[in-house]
């Protein structure tokens, strides 16, 4: 017992020692041979694509994950000028004036950006590259329409009909990303006097508001495979119709559910170098690398997003089952960054109160 | 070692550890919070709103409400396990700390789909579901210390004449209270910083301080409004604590502990059969529901029941990148970490808690982790741990340190009881005998803390297994843990994605549920040699 008790103190302590001397023996001089990605939860790569990047420039690519979109500007706000990485992914349209302003990237234009539509690139300065765009949308379900014989709604403004009341589902947009993209659809739709008035109208439709995407989508949501809930139509994304597809065994012919075009709101996500980072020359290149087709085939499959790059093929579920809106609402950055509080304050007042 | 060097080890690690992983974050972010708009305005504002207060007022009364039915809940089932041996007994205690892993998001979807409709938001569900998840503190923490009370002094009051409630009231409760005080201490705690329950089940009318902190640091960028936020928490979690540790000390007296075979028999009347029975199957069912719940919908696929989402986790995902079976190793592997971390400074702060001359800071900020907010510690982490030689950023070991920090509470509260009331004689005939303080230490204490170590290693080991919230808010390397996977997996449209979030939290159920069988067996043995 005695030896034992005296056994397992010294080995913690040694683990503690080696822990605490581990991290100082990576940042020795020298060209670095590492380049940090900072990102949040929902970033995905294929291992392979991932490969090719390191093989195709020797540098190792290290991903540093934690929380969402917003928390990762957060933390890159909080670290302005000694940031946690080389890298910053993830950034979207509604919280790009918020990054700009806080003065954590430099700017950097990326050749690749020559592939790429004019309508993505919202920074002239090119401090942020965009990456990939994902449409939030009403998605409705066609087997629940079909078996009550009603039609869908095909614009925004008919889901406020009677002959839709208590059939939609919102995620609160004080919590949600997804419900944040729809409150500013509807603002972009309705201008800023008129959206609160749809909103009333959405109310005394009887809207249902959760939390979260999970819940609105996995458990309200009619059309989700194995869902018992009862609404089918909800705020979800461009890209869901296909993964109903690609994640349903056996795979169905056609899509179970559809997207309201008329409904969609643009999100773009970008990527930035961050400014003092550690491998700034690494940061470029992989920036660059983002925007290669490599990369940018992979997202749709990875993180259900479209590529920016025009070049880039999309996969065949894509192709057949999912609808890049044309024309989708979208919104100054700027004006998003002055009124979102605001905005999420009256939306609350209107529909939770 | 000699006494002293002890007593400075007791004090020193856990403070050590506390003050660079804890205090020093926190203060960090509180400063640049309070500092952000270039002078320190009052925070009267804050305060003063209405919003403020209602969040305030509701956070602390479901708290306490939430503690009350989780007492309700946990204690038959605290009682029948304390005092009666049976076939079964170490199954039992192993499967019921299951819900108390689980990430709250998933088992609110769960409670979404059982509860009638009507009654799925509110305030209800709230406090239900925190039952659910934290009567196992209550059952697994009372129920250890019952079962160590010696049967003979309520045989005596019940001999004097006493009724059983009379006697249960004026010999038992007084003897258990070090027990109740350490459970409703940490059920009040995470009830009080609940976010994922009270947003999903109460609807958006509902928030607690957690929630609004994030709030105002994620969503709006405030972080003045969040530091004052975190303070009034930590102020409320503090009182709440300091409150409990006086009523502790007030009844803790020291008496002489039994081991549980000495303690536990069968059942032997009919009555009592009735008794253990009613009382464990009750909680069977009330946490059996919401986990079948959860094991049908993992088997749910293509209209159907099927094993797709178990076959379909030997495969690499897009949404792991790795297959979901390395993140049952990960999980395992700092879950491992953070146990020996919280085991070695929580078991040293339990002696310095336990020795009676002490001060009660160290015991009120060993518990504030469990009441000080995820998002806050999260970001004051990435400003604190900034510079060489402390840049610890991207240090993978960050994860079970932040573990270890809500698991250190659990080991000390478990322990700290047991180690008040290791007889004082048993120490002074060793003294007389010329045992040095180290060999009493050693051979009077340890043995006898032996069991209550083992418990506290369980949870320390469940908890870190189960942990979430700190966890996602600290930047780590693409090592997903099984609460990671889960998240994952439910936030990607697809049934396939769907069924294996829910594979993945029945994999963790089990995992749970065999690490706590395993700690269970090797308490048994250990008893033998003592």
């Amino acid at each position: 017992m005695t030896d034992r008790y005296k056994v397992a103190v010294a080995v913690a302590l040694v683990i503690a020692l080696v822990a605490l001397a581990a991290p100082g023996c990576g940042s020795g001089a020298g060209a670095p041979t590492e380049v940090v990605l900072v990102t949040h939860d929902s970033f995905a790569v294929s291992k392979n694509v991932e490969r090719a990047f390191e093989r195709k420039t020797g540098l190792e690519l290290t991903t540093l994950k934690s929380g969402d979109a917003g928390e990762s500007v957060t933390r890159a706000l909080l670290t302005a000028g000694n940031p946690q990485g080389d890298v910053l992914f993830g950034v979207d349209n509604t919280l790009l004036s918020r990054a700009l302003d806080g003065d954590v990237f430099v700017p950097y234009e990326s050749p690749a950006l020559k592939n790429v539509a004019e309508r993505y690139i919202l920074d002239p300065e090119h401090r942020v590259t965009p990456i990939d765009h994902g449409e939030v949308c009403l998605n409705v379900d066609e087997a629940w329409f079909a078996e009550h014989g009603i039609d869908p709604p095909r614009t925004l403004e008919e889901v406020t009909l009677d002959r839709y009341r208590s059939l939609l589902v919102v995620e609160n947009p004080a919590t949600s990303t997804p419900g944040l993209a729809f409150l500013l659809a509807t603002v972009a739709r309705y201008g800023e006097m008129g959206w609160q008035d749809y909103w009333r109208r959405l109310r005394a439709q009887d809207v249902l508001v959760v939390d979260g995407w999970e819940e609105a989508y996995t458990v309200r949501f009619s059309g989700a495979a194995g869902s018992r809930g009862n609404r089918p139509i909800v705020v979800s994304y461009a890209s869901s119709p296909p993964a109903e597809v690609i994640f349903r065994t056996p795979k169905p012919a056609t899509a179970p559910t559809a997207v309201i075009e008329d409904s969609c709101f643009r999100q773009i996500e970008f990527a930035g170098v961050l400014r003092g980072a550690r491998n700034e020359e690494g940061a470029r290149k992989l920036v660059d690398f983002m925007l290669s087709t490599r990369f940018q085939e992979d997202v749709p499959l990875s993180m259900f997003v479209f590529p920016v790059n025009r070049a880039a093929t999309l996969p065949p579920e894509f192709v057949k089952f999912a609808i890049v809106p044309e024309s989708p609402l979208d919104l100054p950055p700027e004006q998003i960054e002055a009124n979102r509080d605001d905005w999420i304050r009256a939306w609350t007042d209107i529909v939770v109160r | 070692m000699s006494g002293r060097t002890w007593r400075a080890a007791t004090y020193g690690v856990p403070l050590a550890f506390l003050g660079l992983f804890f205090v020093y974050p926190l203060l960090s972010i509180f400063e640049r919070g309070l500092r952000s708009d270039g002078s320190l305005a009052s925070p009267l504002d804050v305060l003063t709103d209405p919003l403020t207060r209602d969040v305030v007022w509701f956070t602390i009364w479901q708290a306490l409400a939430s503690t009350a039915l989780t007492f309700v809940v946990g204690l038959p089932a605290a009682y029948v396990l304390g005092r009666y041996s049976f076939p079964g007994r170490s199954l039992f205690r192993a499967l019921v700390i299951i819900p108390f892993v689980l990430p709250t998001v998933i088992v609110a979807l769960a409670f979404l789909a059982i509860l009638p409709s009507g009654l799925e938001r509110g305030w209800a569900p709230i406090l239900i579901a925190h039952a659910f998840f934290n009567v196992a503190v209550v059952v697994l923490v009372v129920s250890t210390f019952w079962a160590s009370l010696d049967r003979r002094v309520s045989e005596a009051a019940a001999t004097l004449g006493a009724g059983p409630w009379r006697s249960f009231r004026e010999v038992t409760l007084p003897l258990l209270a070090p027990s109740l005080a350490a459970a409703g201490a940490i059920v009040f705690l995470f009830s009080f910083t609940s976010f994922g329950i009270v947003l999903i089940l109460g609807g958006p009318a509902y928030s607690t301080i957690e929630a609004e902190i994030y709030n105002q640091a994620v969503r709006i960028f405030d972080l003045r409004a969040a530091a004052i936020l975190s303070f009034v928490q930590l102020l409320c979690v503090g009182l709440a604590v300091w409150v409990t540790l006086r009523l502790e000390a007030r009844v803790g007296t020291s008496r002489s502990l039994r081991s549980e075979q000495d303690v536990l028999r069968p059942p032997r009347s009919a009555r009592e059969r009735t008794v253990v029975l009613g009382a464990l199957g009750t909680l069977a069912v009330f946490l059996g529901l919401p986990l079948a719940l959860l094991v049908e919908r993992s088997l749910s696929v293509s209209g159907g029941y099927g094993f797709d989402a178990y076959r379909a986790l030997s495969h690499p995902t897009s949404a792991l990148l790795a297959t979901p079976w390395e993140a049952v190793w990960n999980s395992i592997v700092y879950a491992a970490a953070a146990t020996l971390i919280a085991v070695v400074v929580g078991g040293l702060a339990a002696f310095a808690v336990a020795d009676s001359r002490g001060p009660r800071t160290l015991d009120v900020l060993l518990m504030l982790p469990l009441g000080a907010s995820a998002v806050m510690l999260g970001f004051g982490f990435v400003i604190a741990f900034d510079r060489a030689p402390i840049d610890f950023r991207a240090a993978p070991w960050i994860v079970p340190v932040v573990q270890a920090l809500v698991a250190i509470p659990f080991v000390v509260r478990i322990m700290a009881p047991t180690l008040r009331a290791i007889d004082e004689r048993h120490r002074e005939a060793a003294a007389v005998l010329g045992a040095s303080p180290g060999r009493v230490r050693r051979e009077i204490d340890l043995p006898i803390v032996g069991r209550a170590l083992a418990v506290a290693a369980g949870f320390a080991f469940a908890i870190s297994l189960g942990e979430f919230g700190a966890t996602v808010f600290v930047a780590r390397p693409d090592n997903p843990t099984l609460p990671v996977a889960i998240f994952r997996f439910l936030g990607r449209p697809g049934e396939l994605n769907t069924a294996q979030a829910y594979a993945l939290a029945v994999v963790l159920m089990g995992v749970t549920a065999a690490s706590m069988f395993v700690v269970g067996r090797l308490r048994v043995q250990r008893q033998g040699w003592f």
